[in-house]
């Protein structure tokens, strides 16, 4: 399974005129971990729900390739989309608070999108809903399973969000933000859970985030984007060692428990930064 | 020329509070532009109510003028869409009737839609026995049939415009106190709020410098939506003769008074029903663009 | 300049503050920092006089603080929300924003007023008549923090107050949120579960568990590791891990 995308580019219409959000973004992904990191408007949302095509409908999008397992995803149409979004390529969002259907209960979400994917009889998929609440983790999954969303804390939804995913046994996972809106110890969890999970199951993990120390952390591999563009493209074990300045910048910015730092400094920001 | 102005309301950089409501303004009316419907319900609508004003300058003839050797005239250079049944002319009289119909419209959306949002926002935000005593009023006048209400309270009074004006609007509050309400509900727990509570402000300037602008544009929606409704209303109880008392030339009571005429002088009644029609619509079209331009709950 | 005694909020039938006890001294900075529902927002919230449901003392410069707060409370003690986009009315225009507490207080000389708030926290005069809307989360909190300043006030409480800005705004904000601390002689109290982001600006940290203050100890303290209580010992781990593994390992 490969994921490869050449010159991705995503324009939005404007009363000034299109305006591009994603400027020629080039990747490969193996079965591996890779992480996207980028401030807000950096077009890293964009770039990856352009992988399974859920863009906005103003949306314009155009790139040299964009495969997925050989499958072309410039041409393909709703039914082979369709056949891949959800079964062999899942989306996590940020907020479980909404993304989970507040109406049903956690369990029932599961098991419809266990179904929906590999048929089989409802009280088959009940039973699976609960043996995926438990492969993430969750210490009580009947009770999880029986519960609504609004009931479950940040975390659990996530992990719910997470099961519900992976239902269908996809190749590749797509994070967007899973635990901004998590604490620190729950975000933790969560990202080790996703880390386990994927690398147990051959899976392909693309991360997308703001935050450059955790993804590094948790990735393979990382891209920095910026204004649309990937500015800097390294192993995530080196990333201490990256070039470019923004990347400098967005590391040298941060506040640190272990080097306390008179006056934080600043990201000056260069326009040429935009240009190829 | 225009495009300096325009350019001066877009400015990112407004100099004055001024320049920036107007500026916003200008924004709003640009995109209820992109709207034709709208657009054509607000060009209907104004045409209806300046033809109205103008209505002594435009009217051929006295509306109460009788002749009755001219009954059920049909359409003539004279009379241009003929006459009702005591030989009026039925254009100046719509002119006249419009007057009444719209006059009374706007009067019944002075009254209602102040005390709508000031019973809303008071309830929404005082909360408590204060909210659920408000609510409870809310819900009795609710609870009335305009109709049945308005017949009630004429029959108390006389009839006439004035007890029609006042027995629809007794009727018509209700919704925009919970309009109010809800919007205020939703906006009471914000960090804004709390940040204009921490600055010390009282209660009361709190409600009305913060709170009730944000439920306005909600409300004007609700009005133009309404007014047709309204319309229709007034028309309905001047048809039973509750509302306008004849010789007004009021448009449901025309229509009242001459439907028997229906299949042989049919354009008597038909002239003062599209002239309702067209009131209602136009309000109607317009008020669905300014809700899409004031009130925008999809993304 | 800051006095908690004994102070406990209930919402309902929980307990979501059981007794807490901690003191800031004038011009200090103080940081409390703690997982969700651990009550250190809620603590900030009964402190700013937003919850009038809770038990104990708070005082303030020496004065003890009853659930109605006193306009002159208003003037002097201020607070900075997390979310910049709720923050601000979105109707109106940062001017009006900013002039709203020199009104309530009857402060005059407006505009002069203004125009130095947007100098300080280096908004450009641009910005004045902007609407929310037209501004980004950057600007919005400084216009929030300026807000905050207009009428002179002694102590910031700060909610979360860059949790919500990208990595390089946040930067910006805390060197400003220094720097006046510094040039107007402010107190400070500072919530957040960013332990770093903590220690950079607080000086004293306070670190809260499930509504209970499990351990008060200073940011130096908290760095060099003489931590005294295991979940500060754990935050503060987790917070070093995730910065970095190699440092971790050597701390």
């Amino acid at each position: 399974m490969e994921v490869i995308v050449r010159n991705l580019r995503i324009a939005f219409p404007s009363p000034q005129g299109p305006v591009e959000a994603v400027r020629g973004v080039s990747f490969t992904l193996g079965e591996e971990k890779l992480g996207i990191v980028g401030e807000s408007g950096s077009g890293k949302t964009l770039t990856g729900r352009a992988l399974l095509r859920l863009l906005p409908r103003q949306a314009k999008l155009e790139a040299d390739r964009l495969e997925f397992d050989g499958i072309d995803l410039l041409e393909a149409d709703e039914r082979t989309l369709r056949r891949i979004r959800g079964k062999r390529a899942g989306l996590i969002f940020q907020d479980p608070k909404f993304s989970l259907n507040p109406v049903m209960t956690a369990g029932a979400q599961i098991a419809e999108a266990w179904r929906a994917h590999r048929g089989g009889t409802g009280r088959a998929a009940h039973g699976a809903a609960i043996d995926l609440l438990a492969q993430v983790q969750i210490r009580d999954p009947k009770r999880v399973a029986g519960a609504y969303p609004h009931e479950l804390s940040g975390g659990m939804g996530q992990r719910v969000m997470i099961a519900m995913m992976l239902a269908p046994d996809p190749e590749l996972l797509i994070a967007d933000e899973p635990t901004s809106a998590l604490d620190a110890t729950v975000q933790a969890e969560i990202l080790r859970l996703i880390e386990a999970l994927v690398s147990r199951r051959g899976m392909a993990l693309i991360l997308i985030s703001h935050d450059l120390p955790l993804v590094s952390h948790f990735c393979d591999r990382v891209l920095v984007m910026y204004g649309g563009r990937v500015v800097e493209e390294c192993n995530a074990a080196s990333l201490a060692r990256a070039k470019h300045p923004y990347t400098r910048g967005l590391l040298d910015c941060l506040p640190s428990l272990a080097r306390p730092k008179r006056q934080l400094a600043v990201l000056k920001r260069d326009p040429s930064w935009l240009d190829p | 020329m225009m495009s300096t102005l325009a350019a001066w309301l877009l400015s990112d950089a407004p100099e004055s509070r001024r320049q920036a409501s107007l500026g916003r303004f200008f924004r709003g009316w640009l995109q209820l532009r992109r709207n034709h419907l709208a657009i054509a319900g607000l060009v209907a609508a104004l045409a209806l109510i300046l033809v109205s004003l103008a209505a002594p300058l435009l009217a051929t003839h006295d509306p109460a003028a009788q002749d009755l050797t001219q009954r059920y005239a049909a359409p003539s250079a004279e009379h241009w869409l003929g006459t009702d049944e005591v030989g009026r002319d039925l254009y100046s009289r719509l002119l006249y009737g419009g007057r009444i119909t719209l006059g009374m419209v706007v009067a019944i959306m002075v009254m209602v839609a102040p005390l709508g949002l000031a019973v809303g926002t008071v309830a929404g935000y005082a909360g408590g026995f204060a909210d659920r005593t408000l609510m409870r009023l809310t819900d009795i006048f609710l609870a009335f049939p305009r109709l049945i209400l308005a017949l009630a309270f004429v029959a108390a009074l006389k009839p006439g415009i004035t007890s029609a004006i006042i027995a629809i609007a007794l009727t018509a509050w209700p919704p925009y106190a919970r309009l109010a309400r809800a919007e205020t509900l939703t906006v009471r727990n914000s960090d804004f709020i709390a940040a204009v509570r921490l600055s010390g402000a009282s209660a009361a300037r709190i409600v009305l410098r913060h709170i009730a602008p944000l439920c306005v544009s909600s409300l004007i929606v609700r009005v133009t939506l309404d007014m047709s409704g309204i319309i229709l209303t007034a028309a309905g109880l001047g048809f039973l003769g509750m509302g306008a008392q004849p010789p007004m030339p009021e448009w449901g009571t025309m229509i009242a008074t001459t439907r028997g005429e229906i299949l042989d002088a049919w354009w008597v009644p038909i002239a003062p029903g599209i002239a309702i029609f067209v009131a209602s619509l136009a309000f109607n079209l317009l008020g669905d663009g300014l809700r899409d331009v004031l009130d925008p709950k999809q993304g | 300049m800051i006095e908690v005694s004994g102070l406990r909020v209930r919402f309902g039938s929980i307990e979501a503050v059981k007794g807490i006890s901690f003191r800031v001294a004038t011009g200090a900075s103080f940081g409390l920092v703690g997982e969700s529902g651990s009550g250190k927002s809620t603590v900030l919230r009964a402190l700013a006089g937003l919850n009038r449901e809770w038990e104990g003392e708070i005082g303030i410069a020496g004065v003890p603080q009853k659930p109605m707060r006193s306009k002159d409370f208003f003037r002097r003690v201020q607070m900075v929300f997390q979310d910049p986009y709720g923050s601000l009315h979105p109707r109106q225009t940062v001017d009006r924003i900013l002039s709203e507490p020199l009104l309530v207080h009857g402060m005059g000389d407006i505009d002069a007023r203004i125009r130095r708030a947007l100098a300080e926290v280096a908004l450009a005069p641009a910005v004045r008549f902007r609407f929310p809307h037209q501004l980004s989360g950057g600007q919005r909190q400084r216009v929030a923090i300026a807000r905050a300043l207009m009428a002179g006030p002694e102590v910031l409480l700060l909610d979360e107050p860059t949790s919500a800005l990208d990595v390089s705004v946040q930067a910006e904000v805390l060197n400003l949120l220094a720097e006046l601390e510094r040039a107007h002689g402010l107190t400070y109290i500072m919530v957040s579960h960013n332990l770093a982001v903590v220690a950079h600006l607080a000086s004293e940290i306070g670190v809260m568990q499930e509504g209970e203050l499990v351990e008060l100890l200073s940011a130096d303290d908290l760095r060099a590791g003489r931590t005294r209580h295991p979940h500060t010992a754990a935050l503060r781990a987790l917070s070093l891990e995730l910065e970095d593994p190699e440092v971790a390992k050597s701390a």
